[in-house]
């Protein structure tokens, strides 16, 4: 680190040196990705190969072929899984986040405290929890109960973003369309909704993704059932002291398809989410 | 560890409480009032479906959980319901296990080490890509992909790099000369893989976080400063640290909080061994309640509970440390 301030007097060679060096360290960082394609297109044979190629000299589509015949079942109950979390959670989220941010519910300050320290509760304690609830209610190895579960990952993160987009939503536009004498539930949904669709995006994009990664509840509530999720697809395939790592890998690449999809196409709504009301703007 | 931050939305509420308090005129008694509650009763009808989620799938929760660890539960009692009442016999079993230490030492170890790495990796790469040269913010949206990543993803690319046959790690080591590491299956080194992995998730957060923080430092202050002969050296250690410290409080708070609690990748990679040379208490209270053949959920569920008391003792400090700072 040579350099530190802010809009460097750099220009021309010396902006294309920290260019280099920026291209360097992400490299350095996606290693563990490219090494993860690597795997996955390398042959079995080649597996145990010392040094291992560092390109797939021989690719091979076997182990996607692997994933073709094997994991379908399991991304398709992640998929539902995925998309049953981010109805659950914005059908939740989206009416309180609007109550916190526009009206004033008395207690509505205790709510939103409750809700920043339940987020911080370990998820081993969640899974424990909802395994002695389901295991007496029938709902273990459940669909619904699984898509719950992962609710409880995005729900807190979900009001404490509505709350925050909504507050910026003019109150003469909200008052404005009780004076044409509609209800609240009207207004929420033909004034409100429509104008935090960046919050809804940006809610169901994290819904998605934590509900997809998730391996905790999938493992305590799921496992052994008949609708298991791809985390634990990948995890009883190394489980099984499998050897075709390929394979393996190639599950692991396909169970990040979301988390590219969602970066590529959603990037400034990522960087929202994670930084939201860390820093003041 | 998958983290995001907020920051509670009560202090411009309050402010505008306050607002609409001066506003509403007194004497309007009676008629005020009733439309004031009928207010209220809205604002509760859209609050009380995540007011009763939190209750069923929060509140509920952590209740069966103490429960579970106030008695002694067996397979069949814990179908039946009916087992006996212990008070804190499986916390004093969990005290004098000979795991509790172990687990105490690597949780804090596990903690403190990943908290540093990230912290200050994070920090030089945020202030390297604070310079906007060509592509930083490509590169730096990059730097997203291993946060985004499912765990178990993650873990077990982890897992076959640091393999100690075929892995790309030891072949590399291989190549000048040292090795073989046994990273995962030696006690000695598999608390270290696991941290390494870690790191690895966790230096995007820190480095978008405090990324945005650098971004309120205004430009001025560095070029007065680079004006009075002041060094890149100097110029870090003088003024982008210290004001950056509002901001590294939080970040290394939020980090605590949700250090305490991984478990996903050392489950995956190491399950906690070999020997419990990486166990930490999440991992301990999983393998006690899931981990074998018969669980023992009363002592797991203490476990976990012991957890919980940590991770919210650190939890409402960094509430209070963010809420200081957004009054100021």
């Amino acid at each position: 680190m040579t350099a530190i301030a802010a809009g460097s007097l750099g220009r021309g060679n010396r902006t294309w040196i920290k260019t280099a060096i920026g291209v360097v360290l992400t490299g350095v960082m996606l290693f563990p990705v490219y090494w993860m394609l690597n795997v996955s297109f390398t042959q079995n044979k080649d597996m145990r190969k010392s040094p291992p190629d560092l390109f797939p000299a021989h690719a091979t589509l076997e182990g996607y072929r692997a994933v073709f015949d094997q994991q379908l079942p399991y991304l398709g109950t992640s998929l539902v899984i995925g998309l049953g979390t981010v109805v659950l959670t914005v059908a939740l989220a989206a009416p309180a986040g609007y109550a916190l941010a526009k009206l004033r519910p008395r207690g509505g300050g205790v709510l939103s405290f409750l809700l920043l320290v339940a987020q911080m509760v370990p998820g081993i304690i969640m899974a424990m929890g909802f395994y002695a609830i389901y295991l007496n209610l029938g709902l273990l190895q459940s669909v619904p109960g699984l898509i719950v579960a992962d609710s409880t990952l995005a729900v807190p993160f979900a009001v404490l973003i509505f709350t925050a987009f909504m507050s910026g939503i003019p109150g003469e536009l909200i008052q404005a369309a009780q004076m044409d004498g509609a209800s609240p539930l009207r207004t929420f949904c033909s004034i409100v909704l429509p104008m935090s669709r960046n919050s809804v995006v940006t809610v169901s994009l994290f819904a998605f993704l934590w509900s997809w990664s998730d391996f905790i509840f999938a493992s305590t509530l799921a496992n052994g059932g008949s609708h298991e999720p791809i985390t634990l697809g990948i995890y009883h395939y190394i489980g099984n002291n499998n050897q075709e790592w390929n394979a393996i890998m190639a599950t692991a690449v396909v169970a990040s398809l979301p988390a590219t999809v969602i970066l590529v196409l959603a990037q400034r709504y990522v960087a929202a989410g994670v930084t939201a009301g860390a820093v003041k703007d | 560890m998958k983290h995001t931050t907020q920051q509670p939305p009560d202090q411009r509420r309050t402010a505008d409480r306050n607002g609409a308090a001066t506003a509403a005129p007194a004497p309007a008694g009676a008629t005020t009032r009733r439309r004031r509650a009928s207010h209220q009763w809205t604002a509760w009808a859209f609050l009380a479906p995540v007011a009763l989620y939190l209750a069923l799938f929060y509140a509920y929760p952590l209740y069966r959980n103490l429960d579970l660890s106030l008695h002694n539960y067996t397979v069949r009692s814990f179908v039946r319901g009916d087992a006996p009442f212990t008070g804190l016999a499986n916390y004093r079993a969990v005290f004098d296990d000979p795991t509790f230490a172990p687990a105490l030492l690597h949780t804090a170890v596990f903690t403190t080490v990943c908290l540093v790495l990230q912290y200050s990796i994070g920090l030089a790469l945020a202030v390297f890509f604070n310079q906007h040269f060509r592509l930083s913010a490509i590169l730096r949206a990059l730097f997203l992909v291993p946060w985004l990543l499912p765990l178990i993803v993650s873990a077990s690319t982890w897992s076959w790099m640091l393999n100690s046959d075929s892995g790309i790690v030891n072949a590399t080591l291989h190549a000048v000369g040292i090795g073989p590491v046994h990273w995962l299956t030696s006690p000695s080194w598999s608390l270290t893989s696991v941290i390494i992995a870690n790191v690895w998730i966790g230096v995007p957060f820190n480095l978008v976080v405090l990324y945005s923080g650098l971004q309120s430092i205004p430009a001025s202050l560095y070029e007065a400063a680079a004006l009075d002969g002041a060094g890149a050296w100097r110029r870090f250690w003088s003024i982008t640290f210290p004001l950056l410290r509002p901001v590294s409080a939080i970040t290394l708070l939020l980090g605590l909080v949700y250090t305490l609690k991984v478990f996903d990748i050392i489950w995956i990679m190491t399950k906690g061994g070999p020997a419990d040379s990486s166990t930490t208490f999440a991992t301990w209270s999983y393998q006690l309640g899931f981990g074998n053949l018969l669980p023992a959920f009363g002592p797991g569920a203490a476990v976990g509970n012991l957890l919980v008391v940590a991770a919210l003792v650190f939890g409402l400090v960094y509430l209070k440390v963010q809420r200081k700072q957004a009054s100021s």
